[in-house]
C-alpha cells in the first residue's frame, strides 16, 4: 500500500560548484523522514527524490544545508499555479488598497486646506510628512514600476515601467522640491503633486490586477482541458482490480470503466459494450457505441455499460495530452496581423517618452503661466496616459480565447496564422470520400454479364481486391465475407493509380477498374455501359471486372453521405464560401453526389497526385482556398492550401500536414472552425483599432492639443485611471469571445 | 533659463534617441555545453542576445522572477517555439534551431525582448 504515495521528484539546485557539493546535498535530503532514494547529478544541476515526503520538505532541507532547490516544471501542478497567481493578485490588491488610502487622504488634506501655508515652517513640516508618506507609496506599492524601469534602463531598453516611474517620479521630485524651497517658484506654480503620484501607482496596481483576473479567464479553455484528465485509474494486477494513479498506468495494462466514470487514458476496447461521451474532446455532441475493438480516448464520459480496455497510449502520447499541448502551442502564436502592433510596441516607449519632452518643451515656450506647472501637468499626463501594453495585447489574447473556443468545439487549430486565414476564405474545397461521405463504401449492386454469376462476379473481384489497400476495397472483401465466398489466392498484383488492378491467377488475366482501364485494354463493354450510367447517377461507384479480355459484370459501391455534410455545407455556403467537391469519381457519380448536398461545383476524376495542382489552379484564380480531407492521402493538398483541414481522424491529433484538425467526422466543424475564425479576426482588428486609436488620441489630449481650442488639460489621475482600464478593456473584449456561439 | 530648459529639452531626446535605440549593447551569452539560464526579471531578459550553432541542440533555462503576468510566455518569432513560463521555476525549453539567421523571442505583449542568433 505504501508504494502508492511514493513518488519521484525532481528539483533544480542552483550554487552546485564542486563534486563535495552533491554529497552534501545528498545527506541533507536523505535525512528527511520518508525519503528512500537521492540522486544528485551535478552536470544538469538537478535533484532527484524518490519516497512519500513533501516537495516544501526537501526544498526546505537544501536550504538548510546552505543551497537553493526548486521544484523542476514537471512536478509542479497547475494548483501550484493558480496559487502562486492568487498570491500576486492578492498582493496587487494590497498595494492597490494601501496606495488608493495614503492618496486619498492626502488628495483629502490638500483640498480641505486644512495644512498651513507651504512656505510657513510648520506647513513645509506637514508637506514632508506627506512627502515622505508618497516615497513609502512610490518604494513599496510603487517599487516593481522603478526596479523594473532601472533594470531595463541599464539594458537599453524601456517598458511600461520606464513611464509610469518617470511620470510619478518627476511629480514626487517636483513637488518635494517646491517644499523644501517654496519660494524658488512663482506662487502660482506653488502646487504639489503627491496626491496624484499615489493615486496614479493605485490604478496602475487596479489596473494590473484587473487584467489578471481577466487573463486568467482566457485560458480557461486550457484548463477545461486538463481538469478532464482523471487522476486514478482502474487497473486489472494479478488477477484482480486495483486503483492506482493514472502516472502508474503501464502501457497494456487493462483497465475497468463503469458507467459515469472517466476514461482514463487511450484504448481498445477489450470486453463489454458501451456508449461513450466525447463532447469534451471532440465536440460531437452524441455519445458514440463502442464495441470490441473499438478505440476509447482517455478524458471522455463512459455513460452506459462498465467495459474493460487495453491501454494503447499513456502519457503524454494520449490523445488528450496531445490536444492539450497543441492548443497551448497555438495559444502562442501570433498571427500575421499582430505584426505592425509588434513593431510599435517595440519602438513604442522611447517615442512616448520624446513626446513628453517636446510636450514639455511646447508649453515651456508657448503656454501660459504659471509654465512649470502646465508643463508638469501634461508631461506627467502624456507619460502616465500611454498604454504599450493594450497594444501589445490587442492580438495575442483574442488568439488564446480564440484557439481555446475552437478546442471547445473539437477545432485544434495549430498556428494563430490558421486562424486569419480562416478567417478570410473564399473557396473551402471538400475531399469525397470520407469528407463529405462517410467514407465507409458499401457494395450495392452486383451485374455479372450473362453466363456469370453474382457469386463469381464478386469471388473473382474480392480475391483481387483483398491484396489492395483502397477504401473501396476493403467494400467487395467486406461483401465477400458477408457471403462466405471462399476466395482465390493471387499469383501477382498491380495497382494501376486513379484506374484500378491487374492481376492474374492460374494464368487468368484479371482488370478490375474504371472504364478508362477498360477501353485502354480493348475490353468492349457492350450493355455494361448504361446500366454503368445509370449507376452513377444513383451516385454509386461502379467498378468493371474483365477475365481474360471479356467483361466479367460490374459493381456498384456506394459510399453513405453524412447526414449533416448537406446543412454544414449550407452553412459554409451561407457565410460567403464557395465550397467545391473534389473526387476521384466519375463526373456522372460525383454529379449526383454534388447535387445532393449542394456544394457550388465539383471537379472529378482527379487522380490523387494531382489534386494539390486543382488547389493551386483555384489560388491563381485568386481564391483563398482551404481543403478538407483525411490528413494521409490528401497531405500534398492539405500541405499547399491557404489552410488545410485534416477530418475526424479520431484519436490522431498531430497531423503535421493540416493546419486544422477536426476531432470529429463532421463538416460542421469547419464551418464552425471558419465562424470561431472570422469572430477572433473580427476580435482582434476591434482591439488594433481600441488600442491604436486609444493612444492617437489620448496622447495628444494628454499633451494638451485640445487646451488652446478648449482650455481642457487632462489630469494626470485621470491619465493614471484611463491607462489602467485601457488594457483591461482589451482583455475583457477578447472575454467576449468566450461567449460566442459558431 | 529659457535657453536652458530648451538646451535641456533637446539633449533628452537626442540622449533617448542614442540610447535606446542607437547605441544598442545589450547582454550576450553563447550557449555553451548544456544549458544557458536566462533570468527574466524587471522587463529585461538577462542575457538579452543568445548565439548558438545552426543544427544544434539548444536548451535555455528561463527563470522568471517578476510575477507580472506580462512576463508569463517566452515566445519566438520565426521557430515554433513558446513556453509557459513558471514563477521561480527554471524551465527549460530545448529545441534545435535548424536555420541560420537572427531570431526574436519577446514576451506576449512585446516588452521583454531578446534575440536568438544562429549561425
Amino acid at each position: 500500500m505504501n508504494n502508492k504515495s511514493k513518488t519521484t521528484k525532481r528539483f533544480y539546485v542552483s550554487d552546485i560548484s564542486c563534486a563535495s557539493c552533491v554529497t552534501t546535498i545528498e545527506t541533507a535530503l536523505k535525512s528527511v523522514s520518508g525519503v528512500d532514494e537521492v540522486q544528485v547529478n551535478f552536470a544538469d544541476r538537478t535533484a532527484s527524490v524518490t519516497g512519500d515526503v513533501s516537495s516544501d520538505k526537501l526544498i526546505k532541507a537544501v536550504g538548510e544545508s546552505g543551497y537553493t532547490a526548486s521544484l523542476a516544471e514537471d512536478e509542479s501542478s497547475s494548483s501550484e499555479r493558480q496559487n502562486q497567481d492568487l498570491v500576486h493578485y492578492r498582493d496587487l490588491l494590497k498595494k492597490t488598497i494601501i496606495a488608493g488610502v495614503i492618496g486619498v487622504l492626502i488628495l483629502a488634506v490638500t483640498m480641505l486646506g486644512v495644512l498651513p501655508d507651504i512656505t510657513t515652517p510648520s506647513g513645509q513640516i506637514a508637506y514632508g510628512v506627506i512627502s515622505l508618506l508618497t516615497l513609502f507609496v512610490l518604494s513599496y506599492p510603487g517599487g516593481r514600476f522603478f526596479a523594473g524601469a532601472l533594470k531595463s534602463f541599464k539594458n537599453h531598453s524601456a517598458n511600461m515601467d520606464t513611464l509610469i516611474s518617470i511620470g510619478t517620479g518627476v511629480a514626487w521630485v517636483y513637488s518635494t522640491f517646491v517644499v523644501i524651497s517654496p519660494d524658488s517658484v512663482s506662487e502660482v506654480a506653488r502646487h504639489v503633486y503627491f496626491d496624484t503620484a499615489a493615486i496614479i501607482i493605485a490604478f496602475i496596481n487596479l489596473g494590473s490586477a484587473l487584467e489578471m483576473r481577466a487573463r486568467g479567464k482566457t485560458s480557461e479553455a486550457i484548463k477545461r482541458l486538463i481538469g478532464l484528465q482523471p487522476k486514478t485509474a482502474r487497473v486489472l494486477r494479478e488477477g484482480a482490480e486495483v486503483d492506482i494513479p493514472i502516472e502508474q498506468v503501464l502501457m497494456g495494462d487493462i483497465v475497468r470503466v463503469r458507467p459515469g466514470e472517466k476514461i482514463p487514458v487511450d484504448g481498445e476496447i477489450a470486453e463489454g459494450t458501451s456508449h461513450v461521451d466525447e463532447s469534451m474532446l471532440t465536440g460531437e455532441p452524441v455519445p458514440v457505441s463502442k464495441k470490441l475493438g473499438d478505440e476509447v480516448v482517455g478524458g471522455s464520459v463512459n455513460k452506459s455499460g462498465s467495459f474493460l480496455f487495453k491501454a494503447n497510449r499513456i502519457g503524454k502520447d494520449t490523445a488528450l495530452s496531445q490536444i492539450i499541448d497543441m492548443v497551448r502551442k497555438a495559444q502562442n502564436t501570433k498571427p500575421e496581423i499582430g505584426r505592425l502592433a509588434d513593431k510599435v510596441s517595440s519602438i513604442f516607449v522611447p517615442t512616448v517618452l520624446i513626446i513628453a519632452t517636446l510636450t514639455m518643451m511646447a508649453w515651456f515656450n508657448f503656454g501660459p503661466d504659471p509654465k512649470l506647472t502646465y508643463m508638469l501637468v501634461a508631461t506627467v499626463a502624456v507619460l502616465i496616459i500611454a498604454c504599450p501594453c493594450a497594444l501589445g495585447l490587442a492580438t495575442p489574447i483574442s488568439v488564446m480565447v480564440g484557439v481555446g473556443k475552437a478546442a471547445e468545439y473539437g477545432v485544434l487549430i495549430r498556428k494563430g496564422d490558421a486562424l486569419q486565414k480562416a478567417g478570410q476564405l473564399t473557396t473551402v474545397v471538400l475531399d469525397k470520400t470520407g469528407t463529405i461521405t462517410e467514407g465507409r463504401p458499401v457494395v450495392t449492386a452486383l451485374e455479372p454479364k450473362d453466363g456469370s454469376s453474382e457469386e463469381e462476379l464478386l469471388k473473382i473481384a474480392a480475391s483481387v481486391e483483398k491484396n489492395s489497400e483502397h477504401p473501396l476495397a476493403e467494400a467487395v472483401v467486406e461483401a465477400s465475407k458477408e457471403r462466405s465466398l471462399e476466395l482465390i489466392s493471387i499469383e501477382s498484383f498491380e495497382a494501376i493509380s486513379g484506374h484500378g488492378v491487374r492481376a492474374s491467377y492460374q494464368n487468368k488475366l484479371v482488370l478490375l477498374g474504371n472504364s478508362k482501364l477498360m477501353n485502354d485494354n480493348g475490353i468492349n463493354l457492350g450493355a455494361l455501359t448504361r446500366r454503368s450510367e445509370e449507376l452513377s447517377k444513383l451516385g454509386q461507384t461502379v467498378i468493371f471486372v474483365a477475365l481474360d479480355g471479356q467483361p466479367l459484370g460490374l459493381l456498384g459501391i456506394s459510399d453513405p453521405i453524412k447526414t449533416d455534410s448537406k446543412e454544414a455545407i449550407q452553412r459554409l455556403q451561407e457565410s460567403g464560401i464557395r465550397v467545391v467537391m473534389l473526387t476521384g469519381d466519375n463526373r456522372a457519380t460525383a454529379g449526383t453526389v454534388a447535387s445532393l448536398v449542394g456544394v457550388d461545383d465539383f471537379i472529378a476524376e482527379v487522380l490523387p497526385q494531382d489534386k494539390a495542382n486543382e488547389i493551386i489552379k483555384l489560388q491563381e484564380q485568386g481564391e483563398k482556398v482551404a481543403m478538407v480531407g483525411d490528413g494521409i492521402n490528401d497531405a500534398p493538398a492539405l500541405a499547399g492550401a491557404d489552410v488545410g483541414f485534416a477530418i475526424g481522424t479520431g484519436t490522431d491529433v498531430a497531423i503535421e500536414s493540416a493546419d486544422i484538425t477536426l476531432m470529429r467526422g463532421s463538416l460542421h466543424g469547419v464551418a464552425d472552425a471558419v465562424a470561431i475564425s472570422k469572430a477572433t479576426l473580427r476580435n482582434i482588428k476591434e482591439n488594433l483599432i481600441g488600442a491604436f486609436g486609444y493612444n492617437t488620441l489620448a496622447i495628444p489630449i494628454a499633451a494638451g492639443i485640445l487646451y488652446p481650442f478648449i482650455g481642457i488639460l487632462l489630469s494626470p489621475i485621470i491619465a493614471g485611471a484611463a491607462m489602467a482600464l485601457s488594457s483591461v478593456t482589451v482583455v475583457t473584449n477578447a472575454n467576449r469571445l468566450r461567449w460566442f456561439k459558431p | 533659463m529659457g535657453i536652458i530648459i530648451n538646451l535641456i529639452g533637446v539633449f533628452l531626446i537626442v540622449f533617448i534617441i542614442w540610447w535606446f535605440w542607437i547605441y544598442k549593447k545589450q547582454s550576450e551569452a553563447q550557449v555553451q555545453g548544456s544549458a544557458l539560464d536566462i533570468i527574466v526579471d524587471s522587463g529585461v531578459y538577462e542575457p538579452s542576445v543568445v548565439h548558438t550553432k545552426a543544427g544544434e541542440e539548444v536548451t535555455l533555462r528561463f527563470i522568471r522572477k517578476d510575477s507580472n503576468p506580462c512576463s508569463e510566455k517566452v515566445l519566438f518569432s520565426g521557430i515554433d517555439v513558446s513556453a509557459d513560463l513558471p514563477i521561480n521555476i527554471p524551465y527549460e525549453l530545448t529545441f534545435t534551431p535548424e536555420e541560420k539567421g537572427e531570431f526574436e523571442f519577446a514576451c506576449q505583449m512585446g516588452m521583454y525582448r531578446g534575440k536568438l542568433i544562429v549561425e
